[in-house]
């Protein structure tokens, strides 16, 4: 068991006769990933790599019974990206374009809800059952099957958490990045609920950073809804305020939305709060 | 992106938003003329910088004679201005704004943002205005109306003023405040803006409402597509190296300390400041190269991180995942020798081919620290830093 995805998932990849579309999509089916077909309007009939390119996501789905898609196309059409799959009745779409418009995400999640789609992202490094399937940009080989579930904001601080965990002798059931964005598709609390239920997933850490308020609604379900162990990073302790650091939602506005706020709603609530970046994997080892 | 107050006004004016009258000072020889077109009989100066906090600061002030406007804009035009929101920038004030002194009853707020727990927009009414809106929300919580809405159907003033006319005994104060709440929220889609707030919304003793200060922020994932606010951009208040970085799809922003740092990824970066911290230290700047980290990436981003006088060392903290390890330290000795760098310089990788990237930094002939864990090269980078401050002070102190 996992999360989200697994061996079973067939995924189609939207952008893929782009730069980084070719390229992860390759780098997907080579790691196992069921990559069935790509998506590029104009493409159709090509082949990247040996996977079939078609015009539109509904042909690409009908011909192949695809049920995730990744995206990589341009920020600006992203939206009309999202909502074609949606209409394709595709369960999850996993976004890893960056640079979207706001308001743009608020249109694509209000039009997944509707139609019950999940969207992963967008601005994320995407999501990996170890050993059975990658969808997005996650180098591969730091993955190793094991009971850690981890969910973050965000990109190589990820890897460098699933490396030190993978390194420590555990493993991971599912990472997910769920995107730096104001806006996104899945928060903390969704995956919390699915890994809790998850019988493969033994504890969960959560990688967090400065910005909005996730961490601490996050640390209050935690308290509340969950019996397995919850370790948590929390990223940008030195971050002044107003600053946009990278990430669009990695901003402090007044005095709202510090690591130091996070980290102690999040210890007050029960969640073994890691300080230091290097302890990751040693705090998890405790867990087991 | 953030504009002026200034910018703002004229923004809300030409969507029908009722805004005091004002003009802009940019010389001190306009400042007499422009008090007595507006004096009623005062007039409101107030200091145009693109950080919040003015009035604490003394940025904002009731002027009564042309002779107080003048002298205010002379204090201030061209003079470093910061306030509490700044965190130890500066910037300089490049222009005044003087408005008419308006009567005020009473004074409300009417903004419209991001609700990011709910993941759409919101128009914020509270009748406590000039005050924080966070603030008013922990004084008094009941006191604040929030209207949700979707970008394709924002709300019609009928729908608005449902849910504000209990805060008021007349029918055509809150009508006023619903018009210019709906009149606001279009905008806020129309122009794909993060934040557009009016505090004050005055109410006159004629009982006319209008707008007495404006604050926006619009969306930088959309200006591509509002040529129009991205022309409002004001050149002159970013920070050279910022947009520097930029331009080569770097994210910097400067801080105070003596270790600059280059990372791979912005969480990674923010972690990685946080660890200098944590090693006795701070950092110099926050600077992410993006996942990839080409040499002209790291070239760039050593350059602008030696940009600020205040840095001692430099630490590379690079998780090579896609990019391989190797690869990235070629990138790094190619982009010191360029630059022929002289401060000490410490470089943790991780990830694919990493014994190999090691490895090639080990036998170049550049002086790099290399550590295998982010807590050594963090202690290494501080310690360096101290070490090279001391040696650069001078002998007789």
């Amino acid at each position: 068991m996992s999360i989200l995805v697994d061996k079973n998932t067939k995924v189609i990849c939207q952008g893929i006769t782009g730069k980084a579309g070719s390229f992860h999509a390759q780098q997907c089916l080579e790691y196992g990933t069921q990559v069935v077909a790509g998506v590029t309007p104009g493409k159709g009939g090509s082949l990247v790599g040996a996977i079939p390119v078609y015009d539109t996501v509904a042909e690409a789905v009908a011909a192949t019974g695809a049920d995730a898609s990744m995206i990589y196309v341009p920020a600006p059409f992203a939206l009309s990206a999202i909502r074609e799959a949606v209409d394709s009745k595709v369960r999850l779409v996993v976004c890893i374009t960056e640079g979207i418009p706001t308001l743009d995400m608020v249109r694509a999640v209000e039009y997944a809800a509707v139609n019950h789609t999940r969207i992963i992202g967008p601005n994320c490094p995407g999501i990996v059952t170890s050993g059975e399937c990658k969808i997005g940009i996650m180098p591969g080989y730091i993955h190793q099957k094991g009971g850690v579930g981890v969910i973050s904001r965000s990109g190589t601080l990820t890897y460098e958490a699933v490396w030190q965990i993978t390194s420590c002798g555990l493993g991971q059931s599912t990472c997910i990045g769920i995107g730096g964005d104001p806006v996104i598709g899945t928060g903390f609390i969704e995956l919390l609920d699915l890994f809790e239920r998850d019988p493969r997933t033994e504890a969960v850490l959560l990688i967090g950073e400065i910005g909005g308020t996730r961490e601490e609604e996050a640390a209050a379900y935690i308290q509340k809804n969950m019996k397995k162990k919850v370790a948590a990073f929390i990223a940008g302790a030195t971050a002044p305020e107003g600053k946009r650091m990278g990430h669009a939602g990695a901003i402090i506005s007044g005095s709202h939305g510090t690591a130091r706020e996070k980290m102690e709603v999040l210890e007050e609530k029960g969640v073994q709060v890691i300080q230091n970046l290097s302890d990751i994997g040693n705090t998890l080892r405790e867990f087991f | 992106m953030k504009i002026h107050e200034y910018q703002a006004r004229e923004l809300l004016r030409a969507c029908q938003v009722p805004v005091s009258r004002g003009e802009l000072v940019q010389k001190t020889a306009d400042a007499a003329s422009i008090f007595k077109a507006l004096a009623n009989p005062s007039c409101i100066a107030k200091v145009q910088v693109l950080t919040g906090g003015r009035g604490k600061a003394g940025g904002v002030k009731r002027v009564q004679t042309a002779e107080e406007a003048e002298k205010f804009v002379r204090r201030f035009l061209g003079a470093d201005f910061s306030t509490y929101q700044s965190a130890g920038q500066k910037n300089m004030v490049r222009s005044v704004l003087i408005a008419e002194d308006i009567p005020i009853a009473k004074e409300f707020y009417l903004g419209v943002v991001l609700d990011r727990t709910v993941n759409t927009p919101v128009i914020l009414f509270s009748k406590q205005g000039g005050i924080e809106i966070e603030e008013a929300a922990v004084k008094s919580p009941g006191s604040i109306e929030k209207i949700p809405f979707s970008p394709d159907d924002p709300p019609s003033a009928e729908k608005i003023l449902s849910r504000i006319r209990r805060h008021f005994s007349d029918s055509d104060v809150p009508a006023q405040i619903a018009e210019i709440a709906r009149l606001l929220a279009r905008f806020f889609v129309d122009k794909d803006a993060a934040v557009c707030e009016i505090n004050p919304l005055a109410l006159t003793p004629q009982k006319k409402v209008l707008a007495l200060d404006a604050k926006m922020v619009f969306d930088d994932n959309a200006l591509f597509r509002r040529p129009e606010i991205r022309a409002l951009k004001d050149p002159e208040e970013e920070d050279e190296r910022e947009k520097k970085a930029g331009e080569f799809g770097l994210s910097y922003v400067s801080m105070d300390g003596n270790v600059g740092c280059l990372v791979n990824g912005a969480g990674l970066a923010m972690a990685t400041m946080d660890m200098i911290q944590l090693a006795g230290g701070k950092p110099a700047n926050f600077l992410d190269v993006g996942g990839g980290a080409t040499v002209a990436q790291v070239r760039e981003g050593f350059k602008i991180i030696l940009q600020h006088a205040g840095v001692r060392s430099i630490l590379v903290n690079i998780f090579g995942g896609i990019m391989k390890c190797d690869v990235i330290a070629q990138g790094v000795l190619e982009a010191s020798r360029e630059i022929r760098l002289s401060l000490p310089l410490v470089v943790r990788l991780e990830g694919t081919r990493v014994e190999e990237g090691r490895a090639l930094l080990k036998n170049s002939d550049l002086k790099i620290i290399s550590c295998q864990t982010i807590r050594e090269a963090a202690a290494a980078a501080v310690q360096k830093a101290g070490d090279h401050q001391t040696s650069h002070v001078h002998p007789r102190r």
